[in-house]
């Protein structure tokens, strides 16, 4: 059995260097252009400034960051409970599905950008929440597509020795429906992960900078409003940065969950 | 050997909505510790006959007599499908575990029916391994183990080595005889191998397609144990020389 490694090995390996590699190329460019060009600070500043900003502000900004976290956070465990608890219900009977899948479509086909203000205004004594609600919204969806999908592809010899052994519903589910689901649902998570984040921002940026608790959004709203641009691309890599250590930590997870049985968790000699 | 009534199929047949008759007026007694081959052609209904019996396929009109099925079905019987249809995600030890939990057995007594199970089938020692680290006659192994786990009195087997190279599919097949010759379930063998139906059986059911019926019902009248001695042997021979004549005048080439 290969063991599940994620330690020195991987971090020195191609997977790790090749992206850095092109990362320190661009910065490069990036910090030859501004220098060549003379171009103005409010219309691109040079990496080392948007740097030197993101630690003069780390105070201002970091706090921001976690505020913004928190809404992703708590929007994801919403979105994962409920997509999960909705697709089971959606598996119970094709009834079920065929009525209210369309409205699952429905939901996430609507602009969050234009009913964010909807919320905001319901929730308008809790604006952290009206946050949390426009997140979880842009969360949601692909955990119920995903894990559908994943709850109805069971292998139908297995389905079969189970209606042999007159499992019950609730016996199916567990023993057969979730475990088969599992691959969906995590990579459903992954899609998730990212969404909860940039619905948190959107909805920040809509709810703009009356909220008492102020995330990310809010400071690169107030940057670029205060032309303060290198302070606004800090707080831009910072988001990205959030995004980033999300789908990491989730494709660990993943992996780790994954790792004895399915397909895409095995390490392969060929 | 005793004469019971282990099961009976009484003008069983079964059409699909679409008219296709996939089984027509099929009469069929086996007695208790019989093993009973199924041959015939893809399409001529032999392994509707084995979902029929087991309950996960609905018979148009017929009846079914048995013991085994009567009282309660969900212990008395067993299933081992083409393919190995394992859980990918459980270990060896908990798919075998499977049918025991369902039919919820109490966990003490479910650990050592595991046990027995694995080591008739020459498992133990992988216990823990998933069934991806594990060949394809391994698997089938596990599968079989399953089956038998919870005693049951008929096992029914749905050309269960169908995918398995010559090799890996004569030593199940000695494997499967020795357990069988201990046991004594009665089997009901579905395949599309003449010589694996001689070799394993007492009774070989020669089955046509279009419509599904029994053309053929042959005694293999040989002495077990069988082993090699019987595979290169004249009787052996003559046996699947007879299966082969009555498959060839009912299957059509088209």
């Amino acid at each position: 059995m290969k063991k599940f490694t994620f330690g020195f090995n991987k971090v020195a390996s191609i997977d790790f260097l090749a992206p850095l590699a092109v990362g320190a190329l661009a910065l490069l460019s990036w910090d030859i252009l501004v220098r060549t060009a003379k171009l103005p600070t409010y219309l691109l500043p040079s990496p080392l400034l948007v740097l030197k900003t993101l630690i003069s502000d780390w105070g201002e900004l970091f706090p921001s960051l976690m505020i913004t976290l928190q809404i992703t956070i708590l929007a994801f465990i919403a979105a994962a409970v409920s997509g999960l608890l909705i697709a089971i219900l959606f598996t119970q009977s094709k009834w079920i599905e065929k009525s209210f899948f369309p409205y699952a479509v429905i939901l996430q086909t609507t602009p969050i950008v234009a009913i964010a203000p909807l919320i905001i205004m319901w929730l308008r004594n809790n604006t952290f929440a009206a946050l949390v609600v426009c997140a979880w919204i842009i969360a949601l969806f692909p955990i119920i597509s995903n894990t559908t999908i994943g709850l109805n592809s069971v292998n139908n010899n297995l389905t079969n020795l189970l209606r042999l052994y007159k499992a019950s519903r609730w016996q199916t589910l567990i023993y057969l429906r979730l475990p088969s689901a599992m691959p969906y649902f995590l990579g459903g998570l992954k899609i998730s992960g990212g969404l909860a984040l940039i619905g948190a921002v959107v909805a920040e940026f809509v709810a703009g900078t009356g909220g008492s608790k102020s995330g990310i959004a809010y400071q690169i709203l107030m940057s670029s409003y205060n032309l303060q641009i290198p302070r606004m691309f800090a707080a831009l890599f910072l988001t990205t940065g959030l995004g980033v250590i999300i789908f990491a930590v989730l494709t660990v997870v993943s992996d780790f969950l994954l790792r004895n049985w399915h397909e895409s968790a095995l390490k392969r000699e060929d | 050997m005793s004469s019971q009534l282990a099961i009976a199929l009484n003008h069983v047949s079964k059409v699909y909505s679409n008219g296709t008759i996939a089984l027509q007026d099929m009469n069929l007694t086996i007695e208790k510790s019989q093993f009973v081959s199924l041959v015939g052609p893809s399409g001529c209904g032999k392994s509707t006959v084995l979902k029929i019996i087991a309950g996960l396929s609905k018979m148009s009109s017929g009846t079914i007599e048995s013991d085994s099925i009567d009282s309660q079905r969900k212990s008395k019987l067993a299933f081992v499908f083409q393919e190995a249809a394992l859980m990918p995600w459980a270990t060896v030890i908990d798919n075998v575990l499977l049918p025991l939990k369902l039919t919820k057995v109490p966990k003490k007594d479910a650990n050592a029916l595991v046990e027995e199970a694995l080591e008739l089938v020459g498992l133990k020692g992988f216990e823990r391994a998933y069934p991806r680290q594990l060949s394809g006659g391994m698997q089938m192994r596990v599968s079989i183990a399953r089956a038998l786990v919870t005693k049951p009195d008929i096992l029914l087997m749905d050309e269960p080595f169908g995918a398995l190279d010559e090799i890996t599919r004569s030593k199940l097949n000695n494997d499967l005889l020795n357990l069988w010759e201990r046991k004594h379930w009665t089997v009901i063998f579905v395949t599309h191998n003449i010589y694996e139906s001689v070799y394993l059986s007492n009774r070989v059911i020669v089955m046509a397609a279009r419509p599904g019926r029994v053309v053929a019902d042959l005694t293999i009248d040989a002495p077990y144990p069988r082993n090699e001695e019987f595979r290169t042997s004249p009787l052996y021979n003559q046996y699947c020389r007879e299966v082969s004549a009555c498959l060839s005048k009912v299957v059509v080439y088209n």
